[in-house]
């Protein structure tokens, strides 16, 4: 999925699908999301730009990799089409081939010129649901004395090696609300760049949450274009 | 269960094996339906969803068989998620309704081969039921086993109430309808499987008892009842049903993610080592236009980008020259990939390929030549000449592919260490002819497999080799297949042991099963979960030999574990191809000429059911 702008001709268009990954599908990874997408086009006949070279790719980006196990409210992904289809004709024909658990909220065409989705996300939010006996109150006071911390040194795998990197620069905010009945939401907005993200489950972790029963969604992304 | 699931699936590995959902699926209302089946592939999710007999049995199941009849999936959990589910006591559940297995009417088991065996055992064991037959009754759902390795349903017969033996596609309605019946009529166990064993094609165990003589050998099978057939004959299609055009779509990557037409079912090669060339005959071939339809509807009911034709030799479709040129013609820019597998060794091969790749990386090409002198491919039945391998092999590197994978076999029967040393060489000169082409970018990949003697085979009385010859062998080959351009790859003796004991194993071996399973036995084909030491002592335990069933050169009037099943190709015949074997004589294609070996006269009414052009084998008459 390159992207250089002098390769395509000026003839494609190109989209913006504001999508949600569901429950039915959060266990499926990045990749098999992606794959999955290529198929719906395919059912659906649009006429997909594919990549130059040796082994044509469909072009199209999905702006940020879902963890496993995540759901996704506020997706978003760009496709390339050689022909023009009007939003309104994209969607009518995309949506009877999606399956359980993919859904469009919105099509729209945007400049074919302008940087890929990758390169202008900032940030996203997720939202916890935590099923836990605690009150708000303590685990916002663990909340509060991990936002206070100046480092939160983490490790993780990265192409087989362990890293150390800093969780606390990658997180911005962390709301935490009673929800109902023993449950407790987490909103956390974190840093999602090309510089550096960061994953709501390490947040979880490090809050002593992560062997209560929960689950996660991500609820926005934000990019340099949302003003 | 929904709960518990959601607790353990973030703890497995590759969750969205147990999630199901996939484009295609079929969920029918459960109560509407009398007759449920849940379809069990032993194995892992990703290679289960590869598999095309069960693709079809779904599709027949919930597409064809009528409103009232439903079929679910189960797929064997690997280690890590079998141990949540029994840590949670989660039984073993279908993945369109997530209902235990026990809730269904009909479990149908897909036996491709015999290192699933244990596996068998273990879903049963998952699902909460009793893993012998005769400790189920009518409150449990009906056990039967289907594919290549039920043909010899020996082994298994403690375990499984039913075999169906040969094509499912009729066999499965058949079987509804008789569960429909019974439970209609409150009828025993007793009685339906009774009722199952008057229906052609199903081999109920229980209905036959094996004696021995005092060497260990068969000393005759009888049935118990007056009205059970004996011996019991496979069931065939007199032509291919329609091909399924709505296959699943898998979400994550499996073994072959892709979609598959089966232009053609059956060989008329007669290669005497395999097993599969001999259970599917007669060769039945799908007319070109139906294959063209499907792959059109297939792409639009799918989006798959990759679609193989299948058949055991793509070569020997009649029109397969048509056929790629019309799929090239009206696919060829559509970025679909198509795929040819087995491809015989000669130029038409590359020409193919050639088409069928005109856009996209050219990686591998494959042949099987299984054996590496002109001696040996004449004893197997498989022949060709060297100078047409070599000059095959250059025009794939002139056309651009940069490997060359060649499959072969060691510890054939008549085999020697030149014919061994040969498969070196051999490999050598494929490399020489790729360097000169393309220089050191030239790659030949080499799999070696350890032949293992199959039933209705020609070579089913030959023994296994032994470990030393093979160990020695393997040896010989990793030492002068090494350098650059040049890989091996092999199989563990033990492994390959076992699938010889149980290929040809009898009635006895079930308590062998048995007890391995219980010494945590299970995935027995893949290499780091193979338990050697709880095979061991469950041979240790039974008192029986693995010798006895690998080494054991057999008599050819020996009465051999599946003799009383009929794959249609006599046992006479078997025995008589194996003599011309030793004598190193070949059988060219019985397409051209036909050799008698009994399809015809097991099937005659079928045959005559067919369109004239239908199968492959010639209008002369059998004997």
């Amino acid at each position: 999925m390159t992207d250089s702008p002098t390769s395509k001709p000026p003839t494609y268009r190109r989209l913006r699908i504001r999508f949600a990954k569901g429950e039915p599908l959060k266990y499926i990874s990045h990749l098999d999301l992606a794959r999955t997408w290529e198929r719906v086009f395919r059912r659906a006949g649009l006429p997909v730009a594919y990549s130059q070279g040796f082994n044509p790719r469909p072009r199209f980006q999905i702006a940020a990799a879902l963890p496993v196990g995540v759901t996704g409210q506020a997706e978003l992904l760009d496709l390339w089409l050689t022909e023009p289809l009007s939003p309104a004709e994209i969607l009518a024909r995309l949506r009877p081939q999606l399956p359980p658990g993919l859904t469009i909220h919105g099509v729209e065409a945007v400049d074919a010129q302008s940087p890929s989705l990758q390169s202008q996300m900032r940030a996203a939010e997720y939202r916890a649901v935590v099923h836990s006996d605690e009150p708000p109150e303590a685990i916002r006071s663990r909340v509060e004395k991990l936002l206070a911390a100046p480092t939160l040194p983490r490790r993780r795998q990265h192409k087989g090696k362990i890293q150390t990197y800093d969780l606390r620069p990658l997180i911005r905010t962390i709301a935490v609300e009673p929800g109902p009945e023993g449950t407790v939401y987490l909103t956390m907005r974190l840093q999602a760049s090309p510089q550096g993200a960061g994953r709501p489950d390490q947040v979880l972790e490090l809050l002593g949450l992560s062997t209560a029963p929960h689950t996660v969604e991500r609820t926005n992304l934000y990019f340099d274009f949302d003003n | 269960m929904n709960d518990t699931l959601d607790r353990i699936l973030p703890t497995v590995s590759k969750p969205a094996r147990y999630t199901g959902g996939e484009w295609n699926q079929v969920v029918k209302d459960w109560d509407a339906c009398d007759v449920r089946w849940c379809l069990v592939f032993p194995d892992i999710y990703e290679i289960g969803m590869s598999n095309l007999g069960l693709s079809i049995l779904y599709d027949i199941l919930n597409r064809r068989a009528g409103p009232h009849t439903l079929a679910e999936r189960a797929y064997a959990p690997w280690t890590d998620m079998e141990a949540a589910m029994r840590a949670a006591q989660l039984p073993l559940f279908s993945l369109e309704s997530r209902r235990p297995l026990a809730a269904f009417d009909i479990l149908g088991f897909s036996l491709p081969y015999e290192q699933l065996y244990t596996n068998l055992l273990n879903l049963l064991d998952l699902a909460g039921l009793p893993v012998l037959a005769a400790r189920r009754d009518e409150s449990h759902p009906l056990v039967i086993a289907g594919g290549g390795a039920a043909l010899n349903p020996e082994p298994l017969s403690d375990f499984v109430d039913a075999f169906a033996l040969g094509d499912g596609e009729e066999l499965v309605v058949e079987i509804g309808e008789a569960v429909r019946r019974a439970k209609k009529k409150g009828a025993s166990r007793e009685e339906l499987l009774h009722r199952l064993a008057a229906i052609p094609g199903l081999y109920v165990p229980r209905f036959y008892e094996v004696e021995y003589d005092g060497t260990g050998r068969i000393a005759g099978v009888r049935p118990t009842r007056t009205d059970v057939p004996l011996p019991v004959r496979k069931r065939i299609v007199t032509t291919l049903p329609p091909p399924v055009t709505r296959p699943l779509v898998p979400y994550i990557n499996t073994v072959h993610n892709r979609a598959v037409v089966e232009i053609q079912r059956g060989c008329t090669r007669g290669c005497r080592f395999c097993h599969a060339g001999m259970i599917y005959r007669p060769v039945r071939e799908r007319p070109v236009a139906e294959v063209l339809d499907a792959v059109e509807a297939i792409i639009a009911n799918t989006g798959f980008e990759e679609i193989a034709l299948l058949s055991l030799s793509s070569s020997d479709y009649t029109h397969i020259e048509e056929l790629v040129r019309q799929l090239v013609a009206r696919h060829g820019d559509a970025h679909l990939s198509l795929s040819l597998p087995s491809l015989r060794i000669e130029s038409v091969s590359v020409a193919l390929m050639e088409q069928l790749q005109s856009t996209g990386r050219r990686s591998s090409f494959t042949f099987a030549p299984e054996a590496a002198t002109e001696r040996l491919r004449g004893v197997i039945n498989k022949p060709i000449a060297d100078e047409e391998l070599l000059a095959v092999a250059e025009e794939v590197y002139s056309r651009g592919w940069k490997t060359i994978k060649l499959y072969f076999m060691i510890g054939l029967p008549t085999q020697t260490l030149d014919d061994v040393a040969a498969i070196a060489d051999l490999a050598r000169r494929v490399r020489a002819v790729g360097r000169r082409v393309l220089g050191r970018k030239a790659q030949v990949n080499v799999s070696v497999s350890t032949f293992v003697p199959k039933p209705h085979t020609p070579f089913q009385w030959t023994p296994l080799a032994s470990e030393e010859e093979i160990k020695a062998q393997q040896d010989y080959l990793k030492e002068h297949l090494r350098g650059p351009g040049l890989k091996l790859n092999w199989n563990r003796y033990r492994e390959t042991q076992l699938e010889a004991v149980l290929s040809r194993g009898d009635r006895r071996l079930g308590a062998v099963i048995h007890r391995a399973w219980q010494l945590g036995a299970r995935f027995d084909g893949w290499g780091d979960q193979f338990k050697v030491e709880a095979w061991r002592q469950a041979f240790r335990e039974s008192g029986l030999e693995i010798g006895f069933y690998t080494r054991r050169a057999r008599d050819l009037d020996e009465i051999l574990p599946w003799d009383h099943i009929d794959a249609g190709v006599r046992k006479s015949y078997l025995a008589r191809d194996y003599r011309a074997s030793l004598r190193g004589e070949t059988r060219p294609d019985c397409r051209e000429r036909c050799y008698a070996c009994g399809i015809l006269t097991a099937f005659r009414r079928e045959r005559a059911a067919a369109p004239a052009d239908a199968w492959g084998c010639p209008k002369s008459s059998d004997r």
